[in-house]
């Protein structure tokens, strides 16, 4: 059945405009309904990830118009991947919204509605196999993350939100002229049409092209965060609630997912697309990120902004892996990018509550916190993880990533700067821990101490960063197909368009009838 | 008429971008509204310019008005009316909680300077 393949985007929306009908007075309603859909969500994404390891791509044709004329939603592997990872996320950071004192809800208006109307431009995002409605579905995401952002005000939140709005709106206009270029020369705009199309151009409009493929780059780039497109991101993420700021650590990984689904699967990031290697920009820039972020996390004041650039290297490390170009690289990278989601989550969660006991999160002395043992043990595992020490995820990731790079040129170069921004890290994190649970004023935190049930989505969320490592086989088979797939640029185009060649949608092509 | 559409993007596109690095947030949503108006105009120019040719193609039609570029304008002509109106309303409140209009929610400048500038 391939009408189960848009639930996941009516579902949120249909909760959503329920929500908004019930109004505010009904807070009980809205809090089942919100965590309702997010269990139903989740569920619906464990079927989608086992429908698509079979290796079948389901194509769902929005009021049946064949592609390339209508929108396809397109369920792949990596589609199934983000899905569930996106319903993870957002499950347990409803959790940890509700389970906040006070709730998260109650400092602000309209909080439910809006983590449905996120997390339908998350999944649609995910989902469509169209570029301009993957646009569409970015503003969905991201008008819902500019009011989440900001949710119960305070200065700094909204300062560093107004920050992340207006540069998010000016990439929205790079991304309407990126789509009309492609539009323009290749007369279409289905992503699996795309991947025909460019490489059919004539020798005068393939510069267009490239130009094209380079103003979407810096899109996602930015939504990614790629130095220096990500000076946005510190302040904002440190400002934002902690419930948040863990769904936006998956929020950068949006930006990730498009450059793999449109630069690696659409254009190809070898050099055999015409003359331009985007390969090359995506390492350049990756590496710089990657290097921005170590540099950021060592000279960061408190737990918040530290966090903040962990998720720049995990950025830029993921990058790393997408710029070699190769599947093994993809497949790296995917598994990196799951991995680093739901850890980052977990970091950000655990900041908030450290920060409650201690009464704030930067690494000065103050009061100790109440539970040294459970909150020092979650921020190992946390901490382990994200700076990519074995055991844990984060080591096999990197493994991963470091084992793909031997087929590329620059081996030498990645290998030193994944060693040395772990070590950064690991040396950022082993400061922050010292100063988080040791440097203490002696005294016992007056906050009350906070119930294993609160702390129980930070529990949650590292332990599948834990599980993640457990399961690394599996993970990494399915990442490996994931990536074989993504590359398989016929059997995807042979799906979607029924035919191995169809002509543009503009029956009127530039040069008239063809 | 090609020349008159570039010129017009072209200039927009510029006043959008100078007026978007101003310290201000009231000629900063002025730039962010040029310059999404410069895009629209652009995916317009891409469905390429006919005057007096039919949307719909039929047998006789010897010339063709692309329709899909102006059903995506109108669509990014929607979200972008939203998040104007959305941006504005931030500024408000940035304004209402910072009590300045600058960017960055903070009066650096010397109270000298600051006399000047508002």
């Amino acid at each position: 059945m391939t009408e189960t393949t848009i639930v996941p985007v009516l579902l949120p929306f249909a909760t959503a405009v329920v929500m908004i009908l019930l109004g505010e007075r009904r807070l009980g309603v809205q809090r089942a309904l919100g965590v309702l859909s997010c269990g139903i969500s989740l569920a619906i994404a464990s079927a989608a990830v086992l429908r698509a390891s079979s290796g079948d791509i389901e194509v769902y044709r929005l009021g049946d118009w064949p592609a390339p004329f209508g929108i396809a939603l397109v369920l792949d592997r990596l589609a199934a991947l983000m899905l569930a990872l996106t319903a993870v996320v957002a499950a347990v950071a409803i959790a940890a919204a509700l389970t906040a004192t006070p709730a998260w809800d109650t400092r602000g208006r309209n909080f439910h509605p809006l983590f449905q109307l996120q997390l339908m431009g998350l999944n649609g995002a995910f989902l469509t196999a169209d570029l301009f409605n993957l646009f569409v579905f970015f503003e969905v995401l991201l008008i819902a993350s500019y009011c989440l952002l900001v949710h119960g005000r305070g200065g700094e939140r909204v300062r560093a939100g107004f920050h992340y709005v207006v540069v998010n709106l000016a990439a929205s206009s790079l991304f309407v002229i990126g789509i009309a270029l492609l539009y323009g020369v290749t007369g279409t705009l289905n992503l699996a049409h795309l991947a025909l199309r460019v490489r059919q151009v004539s020798a005068a409009d393939a510069p267009l092209v490239q130009a094209a493929g380079l103003v979407l780059l810096v899109v996602f780039a930015l939504k990614a965060a790629v130095f220096p497109l990500s000076l946005w991101l510190p302040r904002a993420y440190d400002a934002a609630p902690a419930p948040i700021a863990a769904l936006f650590a998956l929020m950068t990984k949006v930006g990730i997912y498009t450059i793999v689904r449109v630069h690696s699967a659409v254009f190809g990031l070898d050099a055999a697309f015409g003359t331009l290697a985007l390969g090359s920009w995506l390492l350049g820039g990756a590496a710089a990120t990657a290097i921005v972020g170590g540099l950021g996390a060592f000279a960061a004041q408190s737990l918040g902004t530290m966090t903040a650039y962990l998720t720049l290297i995990s950025v830029g490390t993921s990058l790393i892996a997408v710029g070699m170009a190769s599947n093994a690289g993809l497949s790296a990278a995917l598994y990196y990018l799951v991995h680093s989601t739901l850890v980052l989550a977990g970091l950000f969660l655990l900041g908030e509550r450290t920060a409650i006991q201690r009464g704030h999160d930067r690494f000065q002395r103050t009061t100790a916190v109440a539970q040294p043992a459970l909150l020092g043990t979650l921020f190992v595992v946390g901490a382990v993880s994200v700076a990519g020490l074995p055991p844990l995820s984060g080591f096999v990731g990197k493994l991963a990533i470091l084992q793909a790079s031997a087929a590329s040129p620059a081996v030498p170069a990645i290998w030193s700067l994944l060693l040395a921004t772990g070590f950064l890290a690991t040396i950022a994190l082993a400061r922050a821990g010292s100063a988080l649970f040791w440097k203490t004023t002696g005294d016992r935190a007056p906050a009350a101490r906070t119930s294993v049930a609160h702390l129980a989505p930070t529990i949650v969320v590292l332990g599948c960063g834990v599980a993640l490592a457990l399961f690394a086989a599996p993970v990494l088979r399915f990442t490996d197909a994931a990536a074989a797939q993504l590359t398989d640029r016929h059997a995807y185009t042979a799906r979607i368009l029924r035919e191995t060649d169809r002509p543009a949608v503009r029956p009127f092509p530039p040069e008239r009838p063809r | 008429m090609e020349l008159l559409a570039a010129g017009a993007i072209g200039l927009l596109t510029a006043c959008g971008v100078y007026l978007m690095l101003r310290g201000r947030t009231f000629p900063l949503v002025l730039g962010l509204t040029l310059l999404s108006y410069a895009a629209n105009l652009f995916v317009l120019a891409m469905g390429r310019l006919a005057v007096g040719a039919p949307p719909i193609v039929t047998e006789a039609a010897s010339g063709y008005a692309d329709p899909l570029p102006q059903a995506l304008v109108l669509t990014a002509i929607v979200i972008g009316l939203a998040t104007t109106a959305f941006t504005i309303s931030l500024a408000l409140v940035l304004f209402a909680t910072s009590g300045t209009d600058h960017v960055d929610g903070s009066l650096d400048l010397p109270r000298r300077n600051r006399a000047e500038h508002s």
